[in-house]
């Protein structure tokens, strides 16, 4: 049979890195695919270019057997693709209705046709179970409503390739079965599937048929009916662990860090909901887990941009102060995910960045003036200490540049060590570190700088907390491996006693 | 006492009512014009220097013999033009969309003062027009009897423009521009054409109030004439939620208490007052229905945030 | 048409764009001059002659400059730090009214030896700016009110209460109905820097703040800060920078900038207020900010420039007939022309 969808050699690059590497797939009529893999392995990209948000470099889209043009979003509807995004492109102040009627409609007819929209609408979440009030504004629906609006607005469009992003990231387990059920009757229907996830109890009771990518390239297609999730989770992961750099065996030391029974609401993130964990002195511990279940609102508490609703975090035993100057004079060093946007001012030098966190410090500024010379000997020093790299550097004219100049890696090794240098003046109290995402995007060469100066913290004393989707990476660095799951730390135990396989499960949300 | 009395006085009488809606028209032509920029996202304060354009453009055209309609139609013309300029410089090349209206407020002001200082370089009187008289068949009505076309016009606007924006395809269209352009362009609208042609059409519509000025309220082009109501109708539009009905309200409520701040300053008791404190009346009123709302405020959930393609 | 951010800003595209800006506004100039009827060459020349062809039109120029250049680093370094203060032409005149209300009336009644009083008076005077704008300020980093409206509509606000105080309690009784202030003693007037023509050590005074203002942003904390949350709040905020009482100071320093502007007017200048006494300094000034990129020390020259296009205009308004507006339309063409081009410079154009 014909497929109706066929991907042949896509390849797309960002700069240097090559998110997808010449990939080739075929999707049949009535058929579920899953396409599996980490995050960052390529997945959101490759339907992005299938459904026109991006332009592939090289290779070609063939749906129901006629060229798809590409990077249109029009022409990808035209021609019956319909995509359920991860994040929903819904307005939240209009209603269901409009918001599923959107661009299908000729833009210059003088009336809207309300009546036959809201019965066809009607017809189809009727056949396909997908209950919705069309009046109601998105914004006051709950997210598992909005997925369902997200997907009547597919099909609306008589979609007949449905492509579902992480469909149930967002989902309680009873509204993912519900779901399920869902894609079903889909397929009864005729329709075909591409069901993008890294929950591998999903893919398995779901797929008929399984796309494996890693680093962007398909290392695995096979019908689901001949695998099984431990050989999934080995095609996922796949080769084996870079070799973790050298660390002590050594009793963690008093307990820095306590976080118990917190509860965090930040605007627009999933919550905290009740979360405890404990961090000592002289021990890495790392928060594993899929991305969307309150690892944002974490670091958020922990950076100072956040302040919990109930619950206690206590640093040394004092309570964890609630502004980012507190947290800075606590000694906390951090890290955060988003290096440009929050690590760094781009406009500003790189040793007017060095010194950002302690301008008002008396090593840098006094009685309000700043002493500049200080200042760009820090500078000067962290980006030796550091091996910052980039143009000019490490003599004066490179330290004027803006930090908007260097590059992600070595932007995170100056932050880094910005954040490292901050315990020295705290009269050498064990520090707590908080580094989100610290390797995100970087090449191999960064990120065992980075690894190396994390364990080497850990060696001199301090406690460290790592957030990270990277399950090679959370390997390398931790001592324990806490998981978190819909905003609570469901599971904690000593790396050693953690396996790849139950990592994953325990990141699906089961215990082993 | 004396004040309640005049008060009293000043709401039963037809010529406040009448007033109400002579000073309510250039408003609710510059808040709807407002309305439709920022439902699209964007930030339009060129609107003062626009209405300027559109007051001189409208009545240059009729003193060089365009009919009053005729005017009506140059002015918003002139105000589509440097709405097109306001639009080319905040949607394609991102600039700050503060900057970029006060920009065009100050490139639209002075084209026009120097456009008539070039038409009439000795006069100290401008010339008149005869402007829009009451409409004749209407003379029976009560207050609307005695108003002038294009107000009128602008009580219609303001249902037809809630029409559009709520009951057509095209109305959706901009309005989800305004709130989730990736949802837009993932529907196959072109969001950079949506905004401009916002844009544009709110820019004319700010010029036709323009033109009210100089066509109907008065007679002729005076320099200061628009005196701040650009900047009072992006007042407003926040204090309407972006409405179009509660905007064409906003505007007739402000308008009252102008007309009834005039009527006040020259009764017995408003005479104690010195009349400046009076005329401040609008201005402060305008900052404290800002404040009211400022916290609440709907905004267009894309207002201000320009839109790159293909950065998701 | 989609921008890409530059990645190295091509030394084409530094020199090209602010070269096309200033082609850009010459001939839209040349244009408009065509238009009223005049010879294109024969009116730049006169332009330039009156703003800058001879010692006493230099002069006027530079007397011109002054208040620009206050209420120019009055929007510089609030713009700098996104704060968008459109009110300087109130504060002005507040800040005129200050001085006037210390400097004529109360130093009349207290009898306080000159140089106290004329600092007194500038005090004031930047007091009288500062105060106004920390109202919008507070708005903002409490209430959330966007600042823009608030200002522009504070500017009417100040005028009708000028017009007010001038019409009655701050009227200058010996001038003959006139609605204008009781003027500054002789001895609290600002001296000539050049004889025989109107330039006044004011002119001193704005440069002084200029490099004043440079140095606060270069050298101290607070000017670390003040940039700091102007390229981008949220990381300032990271970084532990108290954001909301940043921008709170720096609208106290812009306002105050902005009533200066006011009170070496009326020391300088004028000797008393008057409704009439500012042609838009307070708007202009946001003009000259942007010119210089909210730079301190190039708004000195952007001050200049646009100080001199108006003093030319004047002159050429005689000489060849053509309107004076034309100065305020060149003013506004080369600011647009200068926004694309700093746009171009940052951005590659691409066509999808």
């Amino acid at each position: 049979m014909e497929p109706v969808l066929r991907l042949t050699g896509i390849t797309k690059r960002f700069g240097a890195l090559v998110a997808n590497d010449a990939i080739s797939l075929a999707l049949g009529a009535g058929e579920v695919l899953a396409l599996l893999g980490e995050n960052g392995a390529g997945k959101s990209t490759l339907v992005s270019i299938l459904f026109g948000h991006y332009v592939a470099e090289e290779g070609t889209v063939e749906a129901f057997g006629k060229p798809l043009p590409a990077g249109d979003p029009a022409a990808a509807l035209a021609a019956g693709i319909g995509m359920v995004h991860q994040h929903f492109t819904l307005a939240d102040s209009l209603t269901v209705l409009e918001n599923v009627m959107l661009g299908t409609e000729p833009l210059w007819r003088p009336r809207s046709r309300f009546a036959a929209a809201r019965a066809r609408l009607a017809d189809i979440a009727a056949r396909f179970g997908l209950a919705v009030h069309a009046n109601a504004p998105v914004g006051s629906l709950s997210v598992g409503e909005q997925q369902r609006v997200e997907i009547l607005k597919a099909l609306y469009r008589g979609a007949r390739i449905l492509i579902l992003d992480e469909p149930t990231a967002v989902l309680t387990p009873q509204e993912s079965g519900k779901l399920f059920s869902t894609l079903q009757q889909f397929v009864a229907a005729g329709l075909a599937v591409i069901f993008i996830s890294h929950k591998l109890d999903e893919v398995m009771a779901v797929a008929d048929r399984v796309a494996v990518l890693r680093a962007g390239r398909l290392v695995a297609d096979v019908a689901r009916s001949t695998t099984n999730k431990a050989q999934l989770a080995q095609w996922m992961v796949g080769r084996a662990l870079a070799p973790a750099p050298a660390r002590s065996a050594r009793p963690p030391g008093p307990v820095v860090l306590q976080l118990d029974d917190v509860h965090v609401n930040v605007a627009g993130r999933p919550p905290l909901r009740g979360a405890s964990l404990e961090v000592a002195s002289g021990e890495i511990v790392a928060i594993a887990g899929v991305a969307g279940n309150g690892q944002a609102t974490l670091a958020d508490l922990l950076f100072g941009l956040a302040s919990p609703a109930s619950g206690t975090v206590r640093l040394d035993g004092s309570v964890y102060a609630a502004h980012p100057h507190g947290v800075i004079g606590a000694g906390v060093a951090r890290v955060p995910a988003d290096r440009r946007g929050l690590g760094s001012v781009g406009e500003l030098s790189l040793w007017e960045n060095a010194a950002i966190e302690r301008v008002r410090s008396r090593r840098f500024a006094r009685a309000g003036l700043l002493r500049r010379s200080e200042m760009r000997a820090f500078g000067r020093e962290l980006v030796g200490r550091f091996d910052v790299r980039g143009p000019g550097l490490p003599d004066g004219p490179g330290l004027d540049a803006p930090a908007s100049q260097l590059s992600g890696g070595n932007l995170q090794k100056l932050i880094l060590g910005r954040a490292l240098s901050i315990g020295r003046q705290t009269g050498g109290k064990a520090r707590l570190i908080v580094a989100d995402q610290p390797t995100w995007g970087l090449d191999v060469g960064a990120v065992a700088a980075i690894h190396a100066r994390l364990i080497g913290a850990r060696e001199d004393g301090d406690a460290v907390l790592v957030i990270s989707e990277d399950l090679d990476e959370i390997f390398a660095l931790a001592d324990r491996i806490a998981v978190i799951n819909h905003g609570r730390f469901i599971e904690t135990r000593a790396a050693s006693d953690w396996t790849l396989a139950e990592l994953g499960l325990a990141m699906a949300g089961r215990r082993a | 006492m004396d004040l309640l009395a005049d008060l009293l006085d000043i709401l039963t009488s037809v010529s406040f009512w009448v007033a109400t809606l002579r000073i309510a028209t250039p408003l609710v032509f510059g808040v709807l014009g407002v309305l439709l920029c920022e439902r699209a996202g964007v930030l339009n304060l060129g609107i003062e220097g626009i209405m300027v354009a559109g007051a001189f453009a409208g009545w240059f055209a009729v003193h060089a013999g365009a009919g009053l309609w005729g005017g009506v139609a140059v002015a918003a013309l002139a105000g589509a033009g440097f709405g097109f300029v306001h639009g080319f410089l905040t949607v394609p090349l991102a600039l700050s969309q503060h900057v970029a209206g006060l920009g065009v407020t100050l490139a639209a002001t002075s084209l026009a003062y120097f456009a008539y200082r070039v038409a009439f370089p000795q006069l100290t009187e401008p010339p008149r027009i005869v402007p829009f008289g009451q409409m004749a068949w209407l003379a029976s009505v009560p207050v609307l009897g005695a108003v002038t076309p294009l107000t009128l016009l602008a009580l219609l606007l303001a249902p037809a423009i809630a029409w559009i924006l709520y009951r057509t395809p095209l109305g959706l269209a901009l309005r989800m521009v305004g709130e989730n352009p990736a949802a837009a362009e993932g529907a196959g609208i072109n969001v950079t054409a949506t905004r401009i042609g916002a844009i544009v059409a709110g820019s004319a519509l700010m010029g036709i109030g323009g033109s009210f000025l100089t066509l109907a309220a008065f007679n002729a082009f005076f320099f200061n004439m628009v005196n701040g109501r650009g900047w009072i109708c992006v007042a407003l539009v926040v204090f309407a939620s972006w409405r179009p009905g509660k905007a064409l309200l906003g505007a007739l409520l402000f308008a009252a208490f102008d007309a009834g701040q005039l009527r006040l300053q020259q009764s017995a008791a408003g005479n104690q007052v010195p009349y400046q404190l009076w005329l401040m009346v609008p201005y402060l009123l305008s900052i404290i229905a800002l404040v009211l709302v400022a916290r609440k405020a709907a905004y267009p959930q894309a207002l201000m945030k320009p839109y790159r393609k293909g950065e998701r | 048409m989609r921008l890409e951010a530059r990645d190295r800003v091509s030394r084409v595209a530094a020199i090209g764009a602010p070269l096309g800006a200033v082609v850009a506004t010459l001939v839209i100039s040349a244009l408009l001059v065509r238009w009223a009827g005049a010879p294109v060459l024969a009116s730049f020349g006169a332009l330039l002659q009156g703003g800058f062809g001879s010692r006493f039109a230099l002069a006027e120029t530079l007397t011109r400059a002054t208040p620009l250049i206050f209420t120019g680093l009055a929007a510089a370094v609030a713009f700098r730090a996104r704060f968008f203060n459109i009110g300087a032409e109130g504060q002005l005149y507040l800040g005129a009214l200050a001085a006037v209300a210390v400097g004529g009336q109360l130093g009349g009644a207290l009898d306080l030896p000159s140089p106290v009083l004329f600092v007194a008076m500038l005090i004031a005077a930047a007091l009288a700016g500062s105060l106004w704008l920390a109202i919008a300020a507070v708005l903002r980093t409490r209430l959330a009110v966007d600042e823009v409206v608030t200002t522009l509509l504070t500017n009417f606000v100040v005028l009708l209460f000028v017009s007010w105080m001038l019409d009655g309690p701050m009227k200058d009784p010996t001038a003959m109905g006139w609605p204008q202030s009781v003027s500054l003693p002789a001895e609290l007037e600002l001296t000539k820097v050049i004889e025989r023509t109107r330039l006044h050590s004011g002119f001193v005074l704005a440069l002084l703040c200029a490099l004043a203002l440079w140095a606060l942003s270069k050298f101290t904390a607070f000017g670390f800060e003040a940039r700091a949350v102007g390229a981008n709040a949220q990381a300032a905020r990271f970084a532990g920078i108290r954001v909301d009482a940043t921008v709170v100071k720096t609208a106290l320093i812009s306002g105050a900038l902005a009533g200066l502007a006011g009170a070496v007017e009326v020391a300088g200048r004028t000797g008393y207020v008057t409704l009439d006494m500012s042609p838009g300094y307070g708007y202009a000034g946001i003009v000259v900010a942007m010119l210089a990129a909210l730079h301190p020390l190039a708004v000195v020259p952007a001050a200049i420039f646009i100080a001199g296009m108006f003093v030319g205009a004047d002159s050429m308004s005689r000489a060849v007939g053509v309107p004076t507006y034309i100065a305020d339309v060149i003013v506004a063409v080369a600011l647009l022309a200068v926004l694309v081009a700093t746009q171009i410079v940052r951005y590659r154009v691409r066509w999808t």
